[in-house]
């Protein structure tokens, strides 16, 4: 396991207007490994997964203190935001592939970076869609509509879609909660291979998975992080009360 | 007939229901009656299409008969009042597809920019005032626009491109403009109703708004953006007033763009009140031809948004 860390994040305050999400937040993300963000609904982790590839920007109102460092970078203020979204890519809850064929909503992030040559696509495609695991699933049906996949399969395409940027960190968000159980066992297969070549963090509502998935863990509660250790120590030998609690199932 | 059958027997089911109850109450009395009212008020304007339609094709369809489809539709000479008469109404149906097309050309790039600048790019404070003058576009009455043209348009194409001003290029910018409010309401609806999960996914892979919008969300708003469209051809092809001010009236095929032209809606409106026998009646089938292309312009309408769902 390297020490090195992919994000720093250090004393970060963030507003919706007057409301107060997030309270002097601070963590470090190790490279090359799963970091899940667990705690009740409305505790912050969303929003604070959204600051990592400033998906904030959109929403109005939104006000942000502190520092974000991806490799030492700061990213609201040294790396442009296309790029920034370029290098830290995002699975979103409910999978939003775009109306088109899934070769081209594969091939979208490539062009949109530039890439034009036919082959070169092809390639990224093809790669792309073998480290989902999904092209046995796709590889016949490449020009037709992405939107005609099932539920779980979709989710897997928008990691692909994700993949083929060529990112350092993937967020995902709950990625998992609207799919059945095979297909959520599926995707965090996924993720754990994954995590080989990228940094991974990962909101999610189900503890099981944390548990299964994530090398650390940070419990998030009120806006605030009130534990983050490694996951097995968060889950076995939690320090904090209010973890305590949450673990074994008492509120949430 | 089976169809007519279950539609009517609708309001039966209920009927039936009501009758087991020992007392018919005032209120179920007045649930059936209104019941009754709404099937009436829908049938009065499906009432109206068969009528229209039924009258359109009998008055019309003799006269085609008469003078024949063939010469009818494709003859080039239409001079009604001669000793010979000839009825070939086919330069009216060049003209209003020339018209028609220019208007496309004109006005449905423009109103489609407009929609994704007002969906995607407007300032709230500029999207107060330009959608409200979007909406007044659509408020003037045709015979406006016509008097604008006259005046201040046709002088411009006379000096500009040649010829006396009654144009192509004339009645085509005008109607341009008059279908602009139908592209930019229905285009900007439809950018609107594209789920918002769409831009984000573009915006996550590192595009810019810009990309995001009109490689994204513009495709997925396609099926709504040609609706808007076939809505417009059709006000473009029905549009009477404003072209016959404007648009010169010659019937005969146009040699250029600034020749002046005649359409199909013009053609009735200037005829109409001295014809008579088969001049009238060839009016009528010219009636008849109209509707046939909005008649077809509503099937493609309806496979267009039917695909979409």
């Amino acid at each position: 396991m390297s020490n090195k860390y992919k994000i720093e994040i250090s004393d970060v305050n963030l507003h919706y207007g007057t409301f107060q999400a997030l309270t002097d937040i601070n963590l470090n993300i190790p490279e090359r490994q799963v970091m899940s963000f667990i705690g009740p609904s409305g505790c912050g982790k969303s929003t604070l997964l959204k600051c990592l590839n400033r998906m904030n920007d959109l929403i109005e109102n939104c006000k942000i203190e502190g520092q974000f460092l991806l490799d030492g970078q700061d990213m609201y203020r040294d790396i442009e935001v296309t790029s920034l979204r370029k290098r830290v890519g995002m699975v979103f809850q409910k999978s939003n592939l775009f109306p088109m064929s899934i070769y081209d909503n594969i091939a979208y992030g490539p062009r949109t970076h530039g890439i034009k040559k036919r082959s070169e696509l092809d390639e990224i495609v093809e790669t792309c869609l073998k480290q989902a695991a999904i092209w046995d699933e796709c590889k016949d049906r490449l020009k037709k509509s992405a939107l005609g996949m099932s539920g779980g399969q979709q989710q897997r395409l928008c990691i692909a879609r994700a993949l083929a940027v060529k990112p350092e960190v993937i967020l995902m968000d709950e990625p998992t909660s609207a799919l059945d159980p095979i297909s959520t066992q599926k995707v965090e297969e996924l993720c754990v291979e994954l995590k080989r070549k990228y940094t991974i963090v990962i909101v999610t509502h189900n503890m099981q998975q944390a548990m299964r998935i994530a090398d650390r863990t940070a419990f998030f509660l009120h806006g605030k992080i009130e534990e983050e250790s490694t996951t097995d120590r968060i889950f076995n030998n939690p320090q904090n009360e209010k973890t305590q609690e949450y673990i074994g199932g008492q509120f949430g | 007939m089976k169809n007519a059958a279950e539609t009517l027997s609708t309001p039966l089911p209920l009927a039936a229901d009501r009758s087991r109850k020992p007392h018919f109450s005032v209120r179920t009395f007045r649930e059936y009656f209104m019941q009754g009212v709404f099937l009436l008020s829908a049938c009065i304007s499906i009432l109206c299409v068969a009528v229209i339609c039924f009258y359109m094709f009998a008055k019309g369809c003799p006269a085609i008969a008469k003078i024949g489809v063939f010469e009818f539709l494709t003859g080039t000479d239409w001079f009604p009042t001669n000793t010979v008469a000839s009825y070939g109404i086919f330069p009216m149906i060049v003209g209003s597809i020339y018209v028609t097309a220019g208007a496309i050309i004109i006005g449905v790039p423009t109103g489609l920019l407009t929609a994704v600048f007002l969906s995607k790019f407007c300032p709230k404070k500029l999207y107060k005032i330009v959608l409200p003058a979007v909406n007044l576009l659509a408020g003037i009455p045709s015979i406006v626009y016509g008097f604008f043209g006259l005046v201040v348009v046709v002088p411009i194409v006379r000096s500009l491109f040649g010829g006396n001003g009654n144009s192509i290029i004339t009645a085509s910018f005008i109607l341009g403009i008059m279908i602009l409010p139908t592209v930019i309401g229905m285009s900007e609806s439809s950018l609107n109703a594209v789920p918002k999960e769409y831009y984000e996914g573009s915006l996550a892979l590192g595009a810019t708004h810009e990309r995001s919008v009109m490689r994204v969300v513009f495709p997925a708003a396609k099926s709504g953006i040609c609706a808007a469209i076939v809505l417009a051809v059709g006000r473009a092809v029905g549009e009477t007033m404003a072209v016959v001010m404007i648009a010169g009236n010659q019937a005969r095929l146009p040699d250029s763009l600034t020749d002046g032209v005649r359409t199909l809606t013009a053609n009735i409106v200037l005829e109409m009140g001295y014809a008579s026998g088969l001049h009238y009646d060839a009016l009528l089938g010219t009636g008849v031809v109209l509707f046939v292309f909005i008649l077809l312009l509503n099937v493609l309408l309806s496979v267009i948004t039917r695909k979409s769902h």
